[in-house]
């Protein structure tokens, strides 16, 4: 079991506050990931629920049990830090087994699971060498084995790979989103990359601010984001937002259009008009940075390749179903 | 031509470390030859470098005629007991100021620094009518004291810079792992700052063996330490080259065999951290 509900949550470092009461319940078994720009509180959240960092108010409820006045260790939960924060002086084998060693098992059964988890992550070959001897993915499995070994109630991740390179990086999020899957344990997952909430979250949590903008499904934030933070964050490249009489005309103040929502015509008289400015052949994609004039910069982006190019004049036609509304405020407008 | 002008320069700064290696050493080497020689030969000119009469005749004088093991003793006491007590009061503070630091932690540190830019003999008169008083005078007890509290400024600085390089992080996945904080402190810190912690030691320890000003002004027999068995032999019936040699070469043979030994240790200690 692992469910995870924080109520009214608040930290503050003396005068400033970093986390203004958040409020989330997080399922048995789900894998929700905290994004948000830098600053924005989401690892402060994840060393609260971690037990490292005590609240300044609120409640953290770990299956129904408060436990704001309960030490790390005896939260039932396990971290990996994104410097992996392995103990240099011991091998791997120490390095998994150094929870179970405190637990106090006997020594048989710390080896029977440290190998059993070893096997899991391959790292089987690597047990008896020093962190320093592995490379930089090798290490993440052993920090990750270090988390698992231990079965806690869920996983905590705070940026794990953002110390690999791009390739390892996909591949290490595919393997922990399967291992998540495959042992069914709560995952909280800190990241500020949009693309990999996007492909592991089973919920994501937006954050900007020490708030909490949105929590939903990838989809349902992609399609009805709450507000223009949430609208702007989630989805690459970032929706065009427009202001002014064309707003007016939908009854909102900003209208948001995904680029891929827009159609791109070869100097059409339609739409919105404009002059490329830069154009990007990716083979698979094609972006197009269209100056509208009036309207500002617009991104645009067409699947597969499209031949124009800078100077090109091009009109776009926003998809009516797609256009999101927003009041003074920023919120979304339904209906 | 680039193989050739390679091998040239790593010739030429072979060389070039073993003369300054040499240059720096020099000193010591000279003070043990002349410990072998006669009163005569020490201050010959020009003196003789390896082709004289060898002697041991002054280790024997210098044993006859003063206590070697008696000031050895008082030397081992007071440099060790100083460093020991000089760590036990460092690691918890350097400790606490390197993992909880608060707004205050740069300004003691520099606070503590500061106290060692004083001269030392601008105190002397009041500690020692302070040691007088209270019956310190001539003791290891007051020695101990003395060189304990001129030392921690920078024992606490050391360990401090070491601690510091220990990551964070660290400390809080063994938290996570379930370690309390004495389990942390055996397992996980301890371990990491060994290297740190022997440099410390072992530079306290020199320091202290070395320390002349409050040993030569605070004691004169029951507590005098090597340094003070060093400066008998400068004494006003003129200066006795050999034999001040025998006694320095005594005197510093200890230290410069667990300096010897300790080397690796040493180096690793206070390059700690430079290289990642």
């Amino acid at each position: 079991m692992g469910q995870i509900t924080l109520q009214g949550v608040q930290k503050s470092f003396g005068p400033v506050h970093i986390i203004k009461g958040a409020d989330l319940d997080i399922a048995d078994g789900s894998f929700v990931v905290f994004v948000g720009p830098s600053g924005c509180g989401k690892t402060t959240l994840l060393r609260l629920i971690a037990g490292l960092e005590d609240v300044s108010g609120g409640n953290i409820l770990i299956d129904g049990k408060n436990v704001v006045d309960t030490p790390p260790a005896k939260r039932g939960l396990s971290m990996v830090f994104q410097s992996y924060a392995l103990y240099p002086h011991m091998s791997v084998r120490g390095n998994i087994g150094f929870g179970l060693k405190m637990a106090g098992l006997p020594k048989d059964e710390i080896n029977r699971k440290v190998e059993a988890a070893a096997a899991t992550l391959n790292l089987t070959p690597y047990l008896d060498r020093k962190p320093r001897e592995l490379s930089g993915g090798q290490r993440q499995r052993v920090a990750i084995g270090r988390a698992i070994v231990r079965e806690p109630k869920a996983f905590l991740f705070d940026e794990p790979l953002s110390n690999l390179d791009a390739a390892l990086r996909v591949q290490m999020r595919i393997e922990v989103t399967r291992l998540q899957k495959q042992l069914g344990t709560t995952a909280i997952y800190v990241t500020h990359d949009q693309v990999e909430a996007m492909t592991m979250a089973d919920k994501i949590v937006v954050l900007n601010g020490g708030k909490i903008e949105q929590y939903g499904s990838p989809l349902e934030l992609y399609e009805r984001p709450a507000n223009l933070f949430v609208a702007g964050f989630i989805g690459s490249p970032k929706m065009n937002f427009v202001t002014g009489e064309l707003a007016k005309q939908q009854g909102a103040a900003t209208i948001g259009v995904r680029p891929e929502h827009l159609k791109i015509e070869r100097d059409g008289a339609g739409g919105w008009q404009g002059t490329i400015a830069v154009a990007e052949h990716l083979g698979s994609d094609t972006f197009l940075y269209v100056d509208a004039g009036q309207l500002g910069m617009l991104t645009a982006r067409y699947i597969g390749e499209l031949s124009l190019h800078a100077g090109d004049r091009v009109s776009l036609l926003p998809d009516p179903a797609r256009i999101h509304r927003f009041d003074e405020a920023g919120n979304a407008l339904r209906g | 031509m680039a193989r050739m002008a390679t091998t040239r320069r790593v010739v030429v700064s072979t060389i070039g470390a073993w003369f300054f290696g040499f240059l720096i050493f020099f000193p010591i080497l000279w003070m043990v030859l002349a410990s072998f020689k006669t009163e005569l030969e020490a201050f010959a000119v020009p003196p003789s470098f390896l082709l004289f009469h060898w002697t041991t005749e002054n280790y024997a004088t210098v044993q006859e005629r003063s206590d070697y093991f008696h000031h050895a003793m008082n030397s081992i006491i007071i440099a060790g007991g100083s460093t020991l007590i000089a760590l036990l009061i460092a690691i918890p503070a350097a400790w606490s100021m390197a993992f909880s630091p608060t707004k205050r932690t740069k300004d003691i540190l520099l606070w503590m620094l500061s106290t060692k830019m004083m001269p030392p003999v601008g105190v002397l008169v009041p500690i020692y009518l302070i040691y007088k008083s209270f019956g310190l005078l001539d003791s290891r007890i007051g020695l101990v004291f003395i060189l304990c509290l001129g030392n921690l400024p920078i024992v606490i600085w050391m360990l401090f810079t070491y601690f510091k390089e220990i990551p964070r992080d660290i400390l809080e996945a063994a938290r996570m792992d379930g370690a309390t904080i004495g389990r942390e402190l055996v397992y996980v810190l301890t371990p990491m700052a060994i290297p740190g912690l022997a440099s410390t030691l072992l530079l306290n320890l020199i320091l202290a063996w070395n320390e002349a000003f409050w040993t030569l002004n605070l004691s004169t027999s029951n507590a005098a330490p090597l340094t003070t068995f060093i400066a008998s032999y400068s004494s006003p019936e003129g200066l006795f080259w050999a034999k001040l040699s025998a006694a320095s070469t005594l005197a510093i043979a200890p230290i410069l065999v667990l300096g010897w030994f300790s080397q690796k240790q040493l180096v690793r200690g206070l390059t700690f951290g430079a290289v990642k």
